[in-house]
């Protein structure tokens, strides 16, 4: 007897164009209206079709949010499929698959049959296998069939009626196949449903973070394609109409900066999209927002680097770009979404942060945060008033006025009686170009000064565990949240506790308070411990251990608890 | 009529062109052209990148956008985006408009914003000191060739042309009256308009001279029919005699901000719609 009642990974796996992302797609959806707990991620290769990729899909009894390297169900849809996960299957890994075409080539293998070429025969086209497969799971699962049908018929209703009933008795013959492998192999699949859970709100990374940035009054982007930033372009086109969203697909990176830029200079709110490589271009962008104290809000979609590097997959290395791009020095702010809800926020607080300061602003997201799926209730999504910080213009309005706190009020060219100058060289109060020592030095320093007021509003880091009392304190920061969670209640040792940063420049004051005569390990998904070297620089903190990741793959929850037993030993807590 | 001294700076702003630039006319034509047009200096927004001709906007009084070498155009689009109410003028030089800034030139005329690009085309790098730009003739001698250019120059009227620009036009410094009237059409003009003006620089262009200018250059005459794309690309590919005036215009292609926005209202009026993100968010149940 093989029973589940806790906590299932299942894996589809095949090459791009097999609809895996259907599959997915509807698996995550059913599963969360039968009241469970989903959270799915996905690596493929960089290609169109063809290749192999895979999509992992949690099912929990408590929520959770990271990435297992356990197979507990492996969907192999053709016969690259195993020898691409080999690493992760154990001989506890329960293999589905048509046997015929997973096992070409291997003489060991122990798949059980699902015959998806009869299927499509007897449906009469191969398009209904993915229903089938969706039907399966749910059979083992001895989910609530009505259900399924009800979502069948909502998915499908559009392409009429034909095709609903069809998907209907694809989904039934799926079903009835996942019983029957059930009682057959003698799985058993008890974990507790949560009804709670039915109204939750479903949704990945990047339309997460897409919401937030219409959240905010966002209504431009400019920006170039480039995996994996294209994403928020493309879920802002989707919803254009709606909010009434300016969509330009600029020429080149450079362009798609100065062009935002421009766009909040004349009272728009605007965001580029992209990833490290297109970033590489928007520099000069970023000081130039640096000098004029015009906002733009810039996310990043990492990916590893450098050049063109891993196109497809993971990585957080990034955070050196944008804490140092830009020549001459200038303020700045960085967000890193750690959660769905916290990107929806963070987005937010992005353009807030920018359009009082005047300032650029960088929310760093990764690939595997913004293909990852899960659930949540609607009421963790917090809204921020959309505050506009433009004036009215008087006629005698100096653009660069000096102020005690730096902020001189920003005017739009066109409102009011004033004329809205900016200019990239070192200018006066009235934006004109001067070589002035002295407006050099008054000028710098009233840029330089608002720092002071965005630390003051620098976001406090989550605590996870009793941070006041345990002897080792980890560190993530960005998409790294739901690992070290995870990690830290698998371990169960109140000598460890989590602190997770989501904005991770500037940091808030008091920040070194909490880390003082404690072992601080941090964790991050990239070669030299970019943030471990902030918080050296920045804080003087010493960092006792750095948990590394830089192979393209998010952590596993497994390798993480692993490091963590390790470190207890070593640090002979 | 808006008075023309309304753009004027102070008395004793300091200038950084040299004594005879060719900056100097186009200044004043602009000035002229903007108070005939009876734009509202509050209404109109110049953008230029870096280098002397870019400095412009210093030297009148109107908004403006001073921005990074090579990149007056995307922000000069973005601000027509934002606010189609506002008279939009790029005004650069040759190398910032054709040289470092060469795809965003492309790519702004495929677009057709309703803007005015004046390119201050005196056919070399003046703030940088007299090093060969895209316009610089073969054969130049400059501090980097010096034994010449070696490269074909760059033609912005045969490129804007190709790439259906609707308003491509050729001026000349040295006609103060036919520039205005050539920059007030462009003003005017529903689209990209693009003039190219040319002007000497000079300290270190000793070769295209106010001489040299009037001795090639032209100007089509009233039987010029301006539809005709044909003849205006032969225009355009004659570099013996340098036709002067309103080389092509066609009216009736959209704008760019027509296409990328509904209606003209300033972008910084709109508030954000609550109810349809409340049911976006809830869509995803």
């Amino acid at each position: 007897m093989k029973n589940f009642s806790r906590d299932i990974s299942l894996v589809l796996g095949g090459s791009a164009g097999m609809g895996i992302q259907t599959i997915e797609a509807t698996l995550v959806s059913v599963l969360k209206r039968e009241g469970y707990h989903v959270f799915a991620s996905k690596e493929y290769m960089s290609r169109i079709r063809g290749g192999s990729n895979s999509t992992e899909i949690r099912i929990t009894n408590k929520r959770r949010a990271s990435f297992v390297k356990r197979i507990d169900f492996l969907f192999a849809l053709d016969a690259d499929v195993i020898p691409h996960l080999e690493k992760r299957i154990t001989s506890k890994t329960i293999i589905l698959g048509e046997r015929q075409k997973v096992c070409r080539g291997t003489t060991v293998c122990q798949v059980i049959d699902v015959p998806f070429t009869q299927f499509a025969n007897e449906l009469g086209n191969p398009i209904y296998t993915s229903t089938v497969a969706v039907g399966i799971v749910l059979g083992m699962f001895r989910a609530d069939e009505a259900l399924f049908e009800t979502y069948l018929r909502e998915r499908f209703a559009r392409k009429g009626n034909e095709i609903v009933e069809k998907n209907i008795e694809a989904g039934k013959k799926g079903y009835d196949f996942g019983k029957h492998i059930a009682y057959n192999e003698g799985i058993e699949v008890n974990l507790s449903q949560n009804k709670a859970v039915e109204k939750e709100i479903l949704i990945d990374g990047n339309d997460a973070l897409g919401l937030g940035i219409l959240a905010s009054g966002c209504n431009y982007i400019s920006s170039y394609p480039m995996s994996p930033g294209t994403g928020i372009l493309t879920f802002l086109a989707q919803h254009k109409k709606e909010f009434g969203i300016v969509i330009d697909q600029a020429e080149d990176e450079i362009s798609a900066i100065n062009h935002s830029i421009g766009a909040w200079y004349a009272g728009a709110r605007a965001i580029v999209s992209t990833s490290g490589g297109g970033f590489d271009l928007m520099t000069e962008g970023v000081s130039l927002s640096g000098i004029i104290e015009t906002p733009i809000v810039v996310h990043i979609g990492q990916r590893p680097g450098p050049a063109t590097g891993l196109p497809t997959r993971t990585e957080q290395a990034d955070l050196n770009l944008v804490l140092y791009a830009g020549h001459g020095e200038f303020p700045r702010a960085v967000f890193a979404p750690g959660t769905h809800e916290e990107a929806f926020f963070l987005a937010q607080q992005a353009f807030f942060i920018a359009d009082k300061y005047q300032i650029p602003v960088f929310i760093l997201t990764d690939q595997y945060f913004l293909d990852s799926i899960r659930s949540f209730p609607e009421e963790s999504l917090q809204t921020l008033t959309p505050e506009n910080h433009i004036i009215k213009t008087d006629a005698d309005y100096k653009r660069y006025a000096l102020t005690p706190d730096g902020i001189s009020p920003r005017g739009v060219p066109g409102y009011g009686q004033g004329l809205v100058g900016i200019d990239s060289d070192e200018h006066d109060e009235d934006a004109h170009i001067t070589e002035s020592a002295e407006m050099r030095v008054l000028m710098h320093e009233k840029r330089l000064g608002k720092i002071k007021g965005i630390r003051e509003e620098a976001l406090l880091p989550t605590e996870i565990g009793d941070v006041h009392h345990a002897e080792m304190i980890v560190i993530s920061w960005g998409s790294n949240k739901g690992v070290l969670e995870e990690a830290l209640i698998h371990i169960d040792d109140e000598r460890i506790a989590g602190v997770h940063f989501s904005q991770v420049y500037p940091l808030p004051e008091n920040t070194k308070k909490l880390f003082a005569k404690k072992k601080v390990v941090v964790l991050e998904n990239n070669a030299s411990g970019q943030f471990a070297n902030l918080l050296k620089l920045e804080y003087g903190i010493k960092i006792s251990e750095s948990i590394l990741k830089y192979d393209g793959d998010p952590f596993f929850v497994e390798e993480v608890v692993k490091r963590f037993k390790t470190l207890i030993k070593d640090f002979e807590l | 009529m808006i008075d023309k001294k309304l753009y004027d700076m102070p008395k004793g702003t300091d200038m950084a062109w040299c004594p005879g630039c060719g900056n100097f006319p186009i200044l004043n034509i602009v000035k002229m052209a903007l108070s005939e047009l009876d734009r509202a200096p509050q209404d109109v927004v110049i953008c230029s990148g870096i280098g002397q001709a870019a400095k412009t906007p210093h030297y009148l009084r109107v908004n403006y956008f001073n921005g990074l070498h090579g990149r007056a155009l995307p922000p000069a689009i973005a601000i027509k985006n934002v606010n189609p109410k506002l008279t939009v003028i790029a005004e650069s030089g040759d190398g910032d408009t054709y040289g470092e800034g060469g795809n965003h030139f492309m790519h702004t005329i495929r677009r057709n914003p309703d803007i005015t690009n004046i390119v201050h085309d005196n056919m070399i790098y003046g703030l940088t000191k007299g090093q060969a730009s895209p316009m610089s003739e073969k054969g130049l001698k400059n501090p980097i060739q010096p034994d010449g250019v070696i490269v074909d120059q760059f033609n912005p009227l045969a490129v804007a042309l190709s790439l259906d620009a609707t308003f491509v036009a050729r001026a000349f410094t040295g006609d103060i009256l036919q520039t205005k009237e050539i920059i007030k059409a462009a003003i005017l003009h529903k689209g990209y308009a693009l003039i190219d003006v040319l002007q000497p620089c000079v300290v270190f262009n000793k070769q295209n001279t106010y001489q040299w200018f009037k001795e090639k250059g032209y100007y089509v005459d009233e039987a010029h029919d301006k539809t005709d794309k044909m003849k205006a690309l032969e225009l355009a590919f004659d570099l013996d005699r340098l036709a002067l005036g309103i080389i092509y215009q066609r009216e009736g292609k959209p704008s760019y901000e027509t296409l990328v926005r509904e209606g003209n209202e300033p972008m910084f009026e709109r508030v954000l719609d609550t109810a349809a993100l409340n049911t976006l968010i809830k869509s995803y149940k």
